[in-house]
C-alpha cells in the first residue's frame, strides 16, 4: 500500500527531480544512446559548428544538463527547446561516442546486446553497432552494423526508424573497432544456394563459385602479407577448425 | 441446415493456420490431401497417422481419454464433455478408430495430446508437399506479394520480401528460416513467435521453385540490385576506408559482389563447371550437383545442421 502512494508521489513530480538526460534515454526508441557525460556537454570546444544545426545552443545546453527547468522558459518556447535539446544531444553524442569514454560506454551496451543481434542465420547471433550513412542530419535514419557479415541492417522496430543516423555518424564502427580489436570477429565463409529436389540451382550456384573465387583471392593476397588469417580476429573460420569446435 | 453450429463450424485446418505464430502456413485443400498419392510415405513418420489424418480431416477420433476402462469415470465424463461441445464435433462424421477395423484392446489410443501434436506433425509434413504444387505454389505466392513473410532486414535490400524455407526436410530439427532473393541469403524471423516452427513444414525446395516459377521475383531483384550499389560500402573512419591489412579491414566484400568488368563477367563465366585449379580447394570437399547435372548429390547439409544446433533452439 505505501508503495503505492510513492509512486503516486513521484507522478506529480512534487519533491522528486528527473534528469533531463535520464528521460530523454528512458523514451522509446532511444536504446541506443549511451548517457553522455555532464562535463562533456558543458565543454564549449565540444560543441564547436553545433549552433548552425540548431539555435540557442546555450539554453539547449543548460536544459540538457538540469541547469534550468524546461518549465521555467515561456509556454510558447517549451516546445521548440525540448526538441532542439533532443537533436543537440543526438550532434553531441555523434562526437562522445568517439571518445574514449564514450567509446567505453557503447562498449558495455554492445556487450548487453542493446542493438540488437545481426539477423542473418550464418552470423548466429552477432551483436550490432548503430551507424549513420551521413554525418550530416536529417539525411537517413539509424542503421545496424554487423561486423560478422560487415553488412547494414535496418533496425527491427519501427521506432527506431526516426532516429537521426548522424547521431551516430559514419565513423563509429571503425573507430570502435579500432580501439577494440580483441572484439573483431572470425568471419563465416557459410553461404546459401536455393536447392530444388536436392540440386542447387545453377545460375545460383555459379555466382556463388565465384564469389568464393573472389574470396579466395583476397585470403592470397593477405596470406602473402604474412597475414594469419585462419581462426583468428579478423580472419575467417577454417572448415576443420570449425568441426573441431563443434565437436567440443 | 442452416442451424447455428454449421455456420460456427471452423475445420481444423483454419484453426491450426489462424492460430499464433501459424501466419506462414497456408491452409491445405481438402482434395490435396484426400488424393492418398500426396501422403505417401508419411504414414511412418507420423505416430497415430490415422487418427491424426482423421482429425486434420475434422472427423471425430476416439482418445484414451474416451476409454471408459483406462480412465475414472469422473475424469472419463469431463473429457467426453470437452470433446463433444466443440461445432466441430457436431458436425463432423463420425468415424473414429474403431469403426476403421482397429481392435481397441490391441492398439493403445493416442492421448488428446500427443493426438494433437501427431496431426500437427502431419499437418506440416503434408503442407511441405503441398506449397510445392500448382495449387500451393500459387496461394504461397499470394502470401509473398502481400509480404506476409515479412521483409528482408538487409538494408540494400530495400525491403524485398522473404520466403519461408527450412534447412532440412526432415522434422524435429529446424526452425522455419527466411530466404530473400535478393541477396541470396537466410535470416531469422524477427518474430519469437516463429522460433518453434519446424522449417521441414516449408522444406528445402520451396523458395528455389517459387523463383523459378515467378520469374518477376529475380526482375525484381535484378533491379534493386542495380538501383542500390552496395558495392562501394564499407565501415570508414573520418571518411576513409580501412585498409585490407588491417584485421578490421574489408573481409566479406565477396558475399555481396555482383561481377561487372569484363574481366570479371569473362571470369564468372568459368565458374560456370567449377572453379581454377589453384582455388579448387575453396568449396570443400562437398561436391555441387546442380539442376542438369546427373550424378547422385552427396549430403551437404551437415556444416549447416551443425552450425543451427548451436543458435536456435530446435523443435521439440
Ligand atoms: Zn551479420
Ligand atoms: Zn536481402
Amino acid at each position: 500500500m505505501s508503495n503505492g502512494n510513492e509512486e503516486y508521489g513521484t507522478d506529480s513530480s512534487s519533491d522528486y527531480t528527473e534528469y533531463w538526460i535520464d528521460l530523454f534515454l528512458g523514451i522509446k526508441g532511444n536504446e541506443y544512446y549511451c548517457d553522455i557525460d555532464d562535463e562533456y556537454i558543458r565543454d564549449r570546444f565540444n560543441l564547436t559548428g553545433l549552433n548552425q544545426e540548431v539555435s540557442r545552443v546555450p539554453t539547449l545546453i543548460d536544459i540538457i544538463t538540469d541547469s534550468i527547468d524546461i518549465e521555467s522558459q515561456p509556454e510558447e518556447h517549451r516546445e521548440v527547446l525540448e526538441h532542439n535539446s533532443r537533436i543537440l544531444y543526438g550532434l553531441i553524442h555523434a562526437r562522445f561516442i568517439l571518445t574514449s569514454r564514450g567509446l567505453n560506454k557503447m562498449f558495455e551496451k554492445y556487450r548487453n546486446g542493446d542493438f540488437g543481434y545481426c539477423p542473418r542465420f550464418h552470423c548466429s547471433l552477432h551483436p550490432l553497432l548503430p551507424i549513420g550513412l551521413h554525418d550530416q542530419p536529417r539525411f537517413a535514419s539509424v542503421k545496424l552494423y554487423c561486423a560478422k557479415c560487415e553488412d547494414l541492417y535496418n533496425p527491427k522496430s519501427g521506432r527506431h526508424a526516426v532516429v537521426d543516423g548522424a547521431y551516430f555518424g559514419t565513423s563509429f564502427p571503425a573507430m570502435f573497432f579500432q580501439t577494440f580489436p580483441q572484439v573483431i570477429p572470425i568471419h563465416t565463409k557459410d553461404t546459401y544456394v536455393p536447392k530444388v529436389f536436392g540440386f542447387k540451382l545453377h545460375d545460383y550456384s555459379k555466382l556463388n563459385r565465384w564469389r568464393e573465387l573472389q574470396r579466395g583471392k583476397l585470403e592470397k593476397r593477405l596470406v602473402k602479407q604474412g597475414i594469419e588469417i585462419n581462426n583468428v580476429v579478423g580472419g575467417f573460420v577454417g572448415k576443420n577448425e570449425e568441426e573441431v569446435e563443434v565437436k567440443k | 441446415m442452416s442451424s447455428d453450429p454449421e455456420e460456427d463450424y471452423v475445420s481444423w485446418i483454419q484453426t491450426f493456420c489462424e492460430s499464433f505464430g501459424h501466419d506462414y502456413f497456408v491452409p491445405v485443400s481438402q482434395d490435396f490431401i484426400e488424393d492418398d498419392f500426396n501422403l505417401t510415405g508419411l504414414s511412418s513418420q507420423v505416430p497415430y497417422y490415422r487418427e491424426a489424418l482423421y482429425t486434420i480431416l475434422d472427423y471425430e477420433v476416439e482418445t484414451s481419454e474416451d476409454q471408459p476402462n483406462s480412465v475414472s469415470g469422473a475424469v472419463n465424463s469431463v473429457a467426453t464433455t470437452t470433446a463433444t461441445t466443440g461445432a466441430a464435433s457436431t458436425s463432423a462424421t463420425t468415424a473414429n478408430a474403431t469403426s476403421n477395423g482397429f481392435n481397441d484392446n490391441s492398439r493403445e489410443l493416442p492421448n488428446k495430446v500427443l493426438l494433437a501434436r501427431s496431426a500437427e506433425l502431419l499437418y506440416g509434413l503434408i503442407h511441405s508437399r503441398y506449397i510445392i504444387s500448382k495449387p500451393g505454389l500459387t496461394a504461397m505466392a499470394t502470401k509473398f506479394e502481400r509480404n506476409e513473410f515479412g521483409s528482408c532486414p538487409r538494408y540494400y535490400c530495400d525491403g524485398m520480401h522473404l520466403i519461408p524455407v527450412g534447412a532440412t526436410d526432415i522434422p524435429g530439427h529446424e526452425t522455419v528460416r527466411l530466404y530473400c532473393p535478393c541477396c541470396n541469403d537466410i535470416y531469422l524471423p524477427s518474430s519469437s513467435r516463429y522460433l518453434n516452427i519446424d522449417g521441414a513444414f516449408f522444406g528445402t525446395t520451396f523458395p528455389g521453385l517459387l523463383v523459378k516459377m515467378f520469374p518477376e521475383i529475380e526482375n525484381q531483384c535484378r533491379i534493386r540490385t542495380q538501383r542500390f550499389n552496395s558495392q562501394d560500402f564499407g565501415i570508414k573512419l573520418f571518411g576513409f576506408k580501412i585498409n585490407e591489412l588491417s584485421s578490421s579491414g574489408p573481409r566479406m566484400k565477396w558475399l555481396r559482389l555482383y561481377p561487372s568488368t569484363e574481366a570479371e563477367k569473362e571470369e564468372y563465366e568459368n565458374c560456370e563447371l567449377g572453379l581454377p585449379d589453384e582455388f579448387e580447394d575453396l568449396t570443400g570437399s562437398e561436391s555441387d550437383m546442380e539442376v542438369g547435372e546427373e550424378e547422385e548429390e552427396e549430403e551437404e547439409e551437415e556444416e549447416e545442421g551443425e552450425d543451427d544446433d548451436r543458435t536456435m533452439a530446435s523443435e521439440n
